[in-house]
């Protein structure tokens, strides 16, 4: 069946089956490969995008159920001019990545807390977070990162 | 995953029609089937998208009830003000974007033995309703992943009586964060009522011995003598039948202690 969604402001199409996962169409179909799978399990949240404006995981929605709707991936984030977005620019000065690996999700996931709740305490940050997993960094830097994006001093974290 | 078509029928009429249709299943926040077909555990021909049926929508109170639509999403209900035991259940359940997807009717349908809803409608009482009937909740459990559901048949909305008191304690399986154990107390003007789930071999159910002593006196230490048995527990490497039910009574204290 043909879907059609607007991803990253830009109005896109394609020819998918019944079993084609989001994360699929956006990076098999549209060649938008920012958007990672870590486990195809629903845990990991390497994959997780915006639909309509809320994060979801792109390995546990169908491309059909998109259809129609506004997706941002990682691709969608920095700046008009390519420079880094506020969220992204933070994450590199906080050291918030090592691998790499979970970065786009954590940054759709600081980026769908932050608009919900733009000044969010060191705890909530955590929380909102339950859903993305990180081998490398410890997570430490990954809240730093977000508490800095987010205008708010940095030093009250946990650790590191 | 195996090949399958999917529907995504506007009205429930026409959800009703798509559910007749060869191996048609209900797709709702997708948080449960997706893995499931994954793992190639399913095999509909076809999905049937309940996401944009209009009459599974929202959430009302009138008269001491509840009403959420099937197809609300966990996010909505930790949003409604109505019923504020069952918000923080709601929005304790998986992560933010499980919750953006997941929906109540999915999980009642699904009766996970380790979900966090069956508890909630257990306690609260009230009725599931589904395209051609009005089930009490007292009646649509019926064991782990077993409910009184047919298989064509479609959950509209969940109808919950609003406790005048209500507490869900969940304590998490690490690996998972669904509940190890989890209790949902609720006191209404005719009595509490206490639902256990995570902790049985046949599901969510609910304990009626702390349920008479809260009765007599709803106070953390009306229950604070109280044993709940083993036999029937689950055993896992998560706990054992033993582990869990020391949990059940703790969990009932501290909700009690949190909700007087
Ligand atoms: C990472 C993760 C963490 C989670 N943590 C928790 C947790 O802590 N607690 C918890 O309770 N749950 C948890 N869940 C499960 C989650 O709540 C699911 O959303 C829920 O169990 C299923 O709802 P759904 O809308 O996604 O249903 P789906 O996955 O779409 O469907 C589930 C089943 O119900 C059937 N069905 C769906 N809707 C209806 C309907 N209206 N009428 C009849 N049948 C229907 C489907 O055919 C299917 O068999 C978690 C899930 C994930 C991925
Ligand atoms: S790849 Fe989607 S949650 Fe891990
Ligand atoms: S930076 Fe490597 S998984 Fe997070």
């Amino acid at each position: 069946m043909k879907v059609s969604m607007k991803v990253n402001g830009t109005g896109m199409s394609g020819e998918v089956e019944g079993r084609t996962l989001l994360v699929e169409f956006l990076r098999g179909g549209l060649g938008l490969t920012g958007t990672h799978v870590g486990c195809d399990t629903s845990q990991c949240g390497a994959c997780v995008v915006h639909v309509n404006g809320e994060a979801v995981k792109a390995c546990t929605m169908f491309a059909a159920e998109a259809d129609g709707a506004e997706v941002t991936t990682i691709e969608g984030m920095a700046n008009a001019d390519g420079s880094l977005s506020t969220i992204q620019q933070a994450f590199q000065d906080h050291h918030g990545l090592q691998c790499g690996f979970c970065t786009p999700g954590m940054v759709m996931s600081a980026a769908a807390l932050l608009k919900e709740n733009p000044k969010p305490t060191e705890a909530q940050v955590r929380e909102y977070l339950e859903g993305n997993l990180c081998r490398c960094t410890g997570y430490h830097n990954i809240v730093k990162a977000i508490m800095a994006a987010s205008g708010q001093a940095v030093e009250m974290t946990a650790a590191g | 995953m195996y090949a399958f078509d999917i529907a995504k029928p506007a009205t429930l009429a026409e959800a009703v029609q798509a559910m007749k249709t060869g191996e048609a299943q209900a797709l709702s926040g997708g948080q449960t089937l997706i893995p499931t077909l994954k793992q190639r555990l399913a095999a509909p021909s076809v999905l049937v998208s309940l996401a944009g049926v209009g009459e599974m929508k929202g959430v009302s109170a009138k008269d001491g009830v509840l009403e959420i639509g099937g197809a609300a999403t966990h996010r909505e209900v930790a949003g409604q003000r109505h019923y504020p035991g069952l918000a923080e259940l709601a929005g304790r359940i998986g992560d933010p974007a499980v919750r953006n997807r997941g929906t109540i009717g999915g999980s009642l349908a699904n009766n996970d033995p380790s979900a966090c809803y069956p508890a909630a409608l257990l306690a609260s009482g009230g009725s599931v309703k589904t395209d051609r009937r009005e089930i009490a909740a007292d009646d649509f459990f019926q064991g782990m992943f077993a409910t009184a559901l047919e298989a064509d048949e479609i959950i509209t909305a969940v109808r919950l009586r609003v406790p005048e008191a209500s507490n869900y304690q969940k304590f998490l399986q690490p690996a998972s964060r669904f509940a190890l154990v989890g209790v949902f107390v609720a006191r209404h003007a005719d009595g509490v009522r206490v639902a256990v789930t995570g902790a049985s071999e046949g599901g969510v159910f609910r304990w009626t011995e702390a349920e008479r002593a809260l009765s007599a006196d709803f106070s953390a230490g009306a229950v604070s003598g109280l044993k709940h048995p083993a036999d029937g527990m689950i055993s896992d490497i998560h706990g054992t039948p033993e582990y869990r039910a020391h949990l059940i009574g703790v969990m009932t204290h501290r909700a009690v202690a949190a909700a007087s």
